[in-house]
């Protein structure tokens, strides 16, 4: 009997279930299972439906210049819990083409649209396959092993121009236009009109001829700058009256190409690059760097410096959830008072951050096998105020001030409601998913760091509106400062760093997905080193970014001025969606 | 009962704003403009308002604070500049944004290099404050700073700094970290005398 319960840890064998599709990826430092392209659709759809891998957690390409290869990489999960199923799809550089998982899950779409924008790797079957990130028009898939930027030095860092004859000059000085725009052949930006307006325009739905009052529908354009879009951040709508009919976001005004910066580095390099992503929670993008690199490594840290993270990372999802409640209010015209209030107990935590690391936001404070600096036992002391004394008093005193107001009920009971099938399907994660019912956390779903260990509750709320991932929040921050207590309770002493701090680390061939729980939801690092000191390929799955997809669901019958709040309630930061 | 949330959000506003004149009153002439005034301010028990009237009041930064880095040297006898810096290069391969830049020195008879840097400049516009310079260097020799205010008019003329603007006294970096300054000096010590019982043994 107990042969047919299938265990939720335990990764079904591929090549039995499928002979002949399907082979396990032998390569060294390499995990999963590579999948023919034409039996790609057959396979994913018997897993999500016979085996449970409903949540898509990961979709990103890799470019295999030496071997003239792409590749598709997926990373599977239930929504139960368990380890990751890695599926791969290789294809010639030549004819990078891949059947799209959209109609399986919805949540592939920003990911593929990601993955042909900058890698080129065309996916058939997919509705809106556009560039994403970058504009309409570009030249190249910038994230291909052969695409150069126009500021191009050196493939990888240090760059040798720098020692021991570095004579100084300007990037700038050296391009003859004195700016880094590359242009395809034959473009006129003077005369150029962007196409992919007329793409979006084009593909939003619009009020059908059998309505009542025939009403035109309206196509608005909140943003890009707009200050309730948090930032750069572009929603185009269509309205019939005050109704959304459709949405579509566009992004990428704060594109950097974080992922080619990451794979010129070395991998010590990147580590502050990725308090850039999501500039608010530093620690955290920090932290699942890490995690990805020292899996590759093999390496653990020591006691210590694991409850130096895990404190780190839970201030920061603190310190997180009350600024995106206080911005959430100020998303509803409560302006500035509860985003004030929010961000007096910010300052109070980023005074600790800054005694640790050295800076508030921008902290670079982990390193492969343990942490920067120590604690000392003043700023724990600090700590101990704030978790045992001021902050669970101020969260009680948030939740005081809005939960029980009715303009803020009103505004947000019943709006903006995402499904726990949607939710799931467009691979929500962190608070968006939990607010619609699906209590899953990578904390508890796939422990890592010391959370198996720790006491704390999965939040989960029901309904899925504003008004829960408001409250959800709220949870999290109380469970958050459940953990702290116990950190600081039980943090021992001992080194912080195994092994001796290295600025050249050996990192051996292979793969590895490091994803930790972040802030705003599921943070996952994909990193694939080839034995040099740089990346081969970096990818961020960015919870951000992937949480967009479900904006269109949440506002699809809300009227327009609930836009501004939905997407509060998102929490998204630009500068992780945009990369 | 509808409006009673409300009436109860306001209570809570009104409480923060008759708390802040009530600590106010409570501190008196101390609260604004004086240090001890500005460290209640950032304290876990402050209450009423958190506001630092920059720049008439400064939050002082802890001594893990980073912000540009400095070259140390250290002041010889009859005055002149020892660098400590080696021009090993440690620095500017770490940079992640590669914003030093090592010239090093050669002796002009044998054209060996020198242990010491002919040129060093940082442009400080690409530089990220990440610290990994002052984290790795071997000899201590570059550091972080406390200053953080560098504005300057022309960007093109001032934000490369070079050897000049980067060196700072021994006694300065001993200033502003005192703490990691007598952990380093220790470590040193300990160095030295390590050699020096080698070289007397052996």
């Amino acid at each position: 009997m107990s042969e047919a319960v299938p265990r939720i840890a335990q990764i079904p064998n591929l090549v039995d279930l499928f002979p002949d599709k399907v082979q396990p990826d032998t390569r060294p430092g390499y995990q999963g299972y590579l999948v023919g392209r034409e039996h790609l659709l057959e396979v994913v759809q018997r897993l999500r439906d016979e085996y449970g891998y409903d949540y898509l957690s990961s979709v990103t390409g890799v470019d295999y210049l030496p071997e003239g290869k792409m590749e598709v990489v997926y990373h599977l999960y239930k929504t139960l819990g368990g380890p990751a199923l890695v599926l791969k799809v290789q294809m010639p550089r030549e004819d990078p083409r891949v059947p799209s998982l959209v109609p399986l899950y919805r949540g592939a779409e920003f990911q593929e649209r990601e993955a042909w924008d900058l890698l080129g790797i065309r996916f058939e079957g997919h509705p809106d396959l556009r560039r994403i990130l970058m504009w309409e028009g570009f030249a190249g898939f910038p994230l291909r092993k052969d695409w150069r930027e126009p500021y191009f030095e050196e493939e990888a860092k240090p760059f040798k121009s720098r020692w021991p004859e570095g004579f100084v000059f300007r990037a700038e000085d050296r391009n003859p236009f004195g700016d880094n725009v590359q242009y395809p052949p034959g473009f006129d930006p003077e005369t150029w009109t962007p196409p992919d307006d007329e793409a979006i325009y084009r593909v939003l739905k619009r009020a059908s001829e059998e309505d009542d009052l025939h009403a035109d529908t309206l196509v608005v354009n909140l943003g890009p700058q707009h200050p309730s879009t948090h930032g750069v951040f572009r929603m185009v709508v269509s309205l019939s009256e005050e109704t959304i009919l459709d949405l579509k976001p566009v992004m990428g005004y704060l594109h950097r190409n974080h992922e080619k910066i990451g794979e010129r580095n070395t991998f010590l390099q990147n580590m502050p690059f990725t308090d850039r992503l999501d500039y608010l929670c530093s620690m955290s993008n920090n932290f699942g760097y890490a995690l990805a690199v020292e899996k590759l490594m093999g390496v653990k840290p020591p006691e210590r410096a694991e409850y130096i993270r895990v404190m780190m990372a839970e201030l920061t999802r603190f310190l997180n959830h009350i600024f995106a409640i206080g911005f959430l209010l100020n998303d509803l015209g409560a302006y500035f008072t509860p985003a004030l209030y929010a961000i007096e107990e910010r300052e109070l935590i980023l005074d600790i951050f800054e005694a640790v690391s050295g800076s508030r936001m921008m902290c670079n404070y982990f390193r492969f096998g343990g942490v920067a600096r120590d604690v000392s036992p003043d700023i724990l002391e600090k700590v101990r105020r704030l978790v045992y004394d001021r902050l669970p008093r101020k969260v009680d005193e948030m939740d005081e001030f809005l939960t029980r107001n009715e303009i803020v009920r009103e505004r947000c009971e019943g709006v903006g409601v995402l499904t726990a099938e949607q939710a799931i399907a467009n691979s929500a994660s962190g608070p968006v998913l939990r607010a619609s019912g699906v209590p899953y956390d990578v904390r508890r779903a796939e422990p890592y760091s010391i959370y198996d260990r720790l006491e704390f509750d999965v939040a989960v709320r029901y309904h899925g509106d504003i008004y829960d991932r408001y409250l959800i929040r709220l949870d999290e921050m109380r469970q958050s400062l459940r953990i702290l207590q116990q950190v600081v309770r039980d943090i021992p002493e001992g080194p912080i760093m195994t092994g001796k701090p290295q600025y050249q680390v050996r990192v051996p061939p292979g793969e590895a997905y490091g994803r930790v729980e972040g802030p705003k939801g599921e943070l996952g690092f994909y990193v694939v080193s080839n034995g040099k000191p740089n990346p081969w390929r970096y990818h961020v799955r960015a919870p951000s970014f992937i949480n967009l997809t479900s904006l269109v669901d949440m506002a699809r019958g809300a009227k327009v001025a609930d836009v501004v709040a939905i997407l509060g309630s998102i929490d998204i930061v630009l500068g992780e969606v945009d990369r | 009962m509808t409006g009673w949330g409300i009436l109860k959000s306001l209570w809570v506003t009104f409480k923060h704003l008759v708390v802040t004149y009530i600590e106010d009153l409570r501190y008196g002439k101390r609260r604004y403009f004086t240090p001890e005034g500005v460290e209640a301010r950032r304290s876990s028990d402050v209450r009423g308002i958190f506001t630092v009237q920059y720049p008439e009041e400064k939050l002082p930064v802890p001594e893990a604070f980073r912000y540009l880095p400095f070259l140390i040297y250290e002041e010889g006898p009859d005055g002149e500049k020892q660098m400590r810096c080696t021009s090993c290069g440690i620095c500017a391969k770490v940079c992640p944004p590669q914003c030093i830049w090592i010239v090093r020195k050669n002796d002009p008879q044998t054209g060996r290099p020198i242990p010491t840097p002919a040129a060093f400049y940082i442009d400080v516009d690409i530089c990220m404050n990440c610290g990994f310079c002052a984290e790795f260097c071997p000899f201590d020799a570059i550091k972080m700073d406390h200053d953080y205010e560098i504005a300057s008019y022309d960007r093109l003329s001032e934000h490369i700094y070079d050897l000049e603007k980067l060196a700072k006294p021994v006694t300065y970096y001993a200033s502003i970290r005192p703490t990691d300054y007598a952990l380093e000096e220790a470590a040193r010590a300990q160095k030295g005398s390590a050699k020096k019982a080698e070289t007397t043994a052996g």
